[in-house]
């Protein structure tokens, strides 16, 4: 891992009227590195996430993904990210295929090179028989494996997850996390948030947001000595407690 | 443009695989035309009439076999109580009552004027009305007879009297359906824009697939593009087959103007409701949202557009509410194309109008469309 910084946010804020959704968060993310954006319900890392791709205007602070400003070069940010939501969006109503191909296009993937990237996403999901099905009819966790795939169809520089494995059982998590690894070892960047902390032991460093404010940030092993906890469980309820905002 | 490829096979396939559009687009349509052109006539027949005839001479039953033979009323009762024919229109059975008095016949001849006592049930306004006009003709035509015979052969007319002849334009038989196929399709290509385009572009929304597509390069234009064109292109084919099939083979209407002419006032008027649908979908989370504030406008562009009730009889301030209604104007333009055969010229103004529409609907959904919040 280098040193080179992928993400730099600034005291990026976003307010919704009196209400202090992300307050200040400074922070820099390194290339090729897995990292964890931790915190409970409403403590704002779904709109830190959002301003960070684009689809959200901070209120106020800086940040560059990739190098590029998130005020200016929207559009160069968005050719050079993959974002999978908390909710499933892909077109349920478009075959597995169809969905591939989609997204592949519209991120400018040559004919060729769709036809390429199709066949060897299927080939590693194990999707050969459901290739020309809705992807309506298959089970949650394959959605979610097939969403992520989408996601890095073009090799982005960064990938944003957004609560990736809810309501996915362990064993397909433990899938969908080797995929994680294997684009992190292609040198994507990682960024992921999560509420399970066995996923957070994967992470190269963490972030706990607290109230819309970042009150930790190191790697899992350096946190726990910190807190001296056994599991990153605790030191998630260490911080977590004195929430005062309540959780949805 | 490989972008927009992408997008656009994106979107006619999923409109196809949409088992609750396809028949909205392809059969409601032609149900409709067949339906709505026979069903909503403004011809008032079958009028239920009684007649209390206390005179029976031989001028009552002269006039109450011109009133039966006349088409329009049908004669529920006759009899010489008033109060019978009183009860038969409390109890809905009989619209009016013509009482004909004792010694009708005698009056009119000696003193040459008699007064007949017409009572109407006004529950059904238009009935009514129509009802009373019809019986009043019919009654005076009667009146004109009598009196010619009385004139033997005079050598001239002492009572100078204008006799109107008109002959009706466009529209020689006054079919009722002539006028309202022509309208019918211009709501029918609205209900296509303003209300699928909408509810596809909220459905996005809804489903959060939208998100997923504001994170990639795609340009707000290509999407929008993307949304208004399969519409436009299904309005046209509507449109076609409305005129084509249903208007042509089922009413026999042939449009009389230039089919070219038509067409490209339908396209232009197509790009202003997508516009309208566009609009709609970017106030609404929902498609239930969206689905309510097309239904509050399509009530009102329906009621307001000149389709069943003519704009020039409607109080100056509706009037105006008309004149703010894109669908009025293609109604209009319609009907005039189809039936009148009015060339460019004639609707110049028209075009005009709907080019202000079209730029104003869609660049206010446009301005009010944003990638991000």
């Amino acid at each position: 891992m280098t040193s080179e910084v992928v993400i730099k946010a600034d005291k990026l804020t976003k307010r919704f009227g009196d209400f202090i959704a992300t307050n200040e968060v400074t922070f820099e993310v390194y290339v090729g590195e897995i990292f964890g954006f931790l915190g409970a319900n409403g403590a704002g890392k779904t709109t830190a996430m959002k301003m960070l791709c684009g689809l959200s205007k901070p209120s106020s602070g800086n940040a560059t993904i990739a190098g590029f400003d998130i005020y200016k070069q929207t559009e160069e940010i968005k050719k050079n990210i993959g974002y999978m939501s908390q909710k499933f969006s892909l077109y349920e109503d478009l075959t597995v295929i169809e969905n591939i191909q989609f997204f592949g296009g519209i991120y400018g993937l040559s004919d060729k090179q769709l036809k390429a990237k199709s066949n060897e996403l299927i080939e590693t999901l194990g999707l050969q028989n459901e290739a020309k099905k809705l992807v309506t009819s298959l089970p949650l966790g394959w959605k979610q494996k097939l969403a992520f795939s989408v996601a890095v169809i073009h090799e982005p520089k960064i990938v944003f997850l957004d609560e990736p494995t809810g309501g996915v059982d362990p064993v397909t998590r433990r899938q969908f996390w080797d995929l994680i690894y294997s684009a992190a070892d292609r040198g994507i960047t990682i960024f992921v948030t999560t509420h399970y902390m066995d996923e957070a032991e994967y992470c190269n460093r963490v972030s706990i947001m607290v109230d819309g404010v970042i009150r930790a940030l190191d790697t899992p092993a350096n946190l726990k000595r910190q807190y001296s906890a056994t599991l990153m469980d605790e030191v998630f309820y260490e911080l977590a407690r004195g929430a005062k905002r309540k959780s949805d | 443009m490989r972008t927009l490829g992408f997008l656009l096979r994106k979107e006619f396939k999923q409109i196809f695989r949409n088992k609750s559009l396809l028949p909205m687009i392809f059969v409601a349509p032609i149900i409709q035309l067949l339906i709505l052109p026979l069903a909503a006539d403004y011809e008032v027949k079958d009028i239920n009439i009684s007649i209390v005839d206390h005179d029976h001479s031989t001028y009552s039953q002269q006039l109450i076999s011109k009133v039966t033979a006349s088409g329009y009323f049908q004669l529920a009762d006759y009899g010489n109580s008033f109060k019978r024919a009183l009860k038969l229109i409390e109890s809905d059975k009989s619209d009016l009552i013509l009482e004909i008095p004792q010694g009708f016949e005698k009056n009119l001849i000696r003193e040459n004027k008699e007064k007949l006592f017409v009572a109407v049930n006004a529950i059904n306004g238009v009935k009514a009305g129509l009802g009373g006009a019809y019986l009043a003709q019919i009654i005076s035509t009667y009146n004109n007879d009598i009196r010619m015979r009385w004139l033997q052969q005079p050598k001239f007319n002492p009572m100078p009297q204008i006799e109107v002849t008109s002959s009706n334009w466009f529209n020689p038989h006054l079919n009722y359906r002539f006028f309202m196929v022509p309208g019918i399709l211009a709501v029918l290509v609205t209900m296509v824009g303003a209300y699928m385009c909408g509810l596809n572009i909220v459905k996005e929304k809804e489903v959060g697939t939208i998100e997923q597509i504001n994170v990639t390069p795609i340009k707000k234009y290509q999407f929008i593009l993307a949304k208004l064109v399969p519409f436009w292109i299904i309005g046209i084919f509507i449109f076609s087959v409305g005129l084509f099939l249903v208007a042509r083979w089922v009413y026999g209407i042939v449009p009389v103007g230039s089919l070219l002419l038509l067409y490209s006032y339908m396209s232009l008027y197509m790009v202003a409701v997508l516009g309208l649908g566009l609009l709609i979908s970017t106030f609404s989370d929902t498609q239930q949202q969206a689905m309510s504030i097309t239904f509050f406008f399509i009530i009102i562009f329906m009621l307001m557009s000149g389709l069943f009730t003519s704009i020039d009889s409607m109080p100056h301030w509706a009037y105006i509410i008309a004149k703010c209604n894109p669908v009025t104007y293609f109604i209009e333009v319609v009907r005039m194309i189809v039936l009148k055969g009015s060339s460019f010229s004639d609707i110049k103004y028209h075009f005009l109008v709907m080019v202000g529409f079209a730029i104003f609907l869609n660049g206010f959904a446009i301005m009010n469309y944003r990638k991000t919040s």
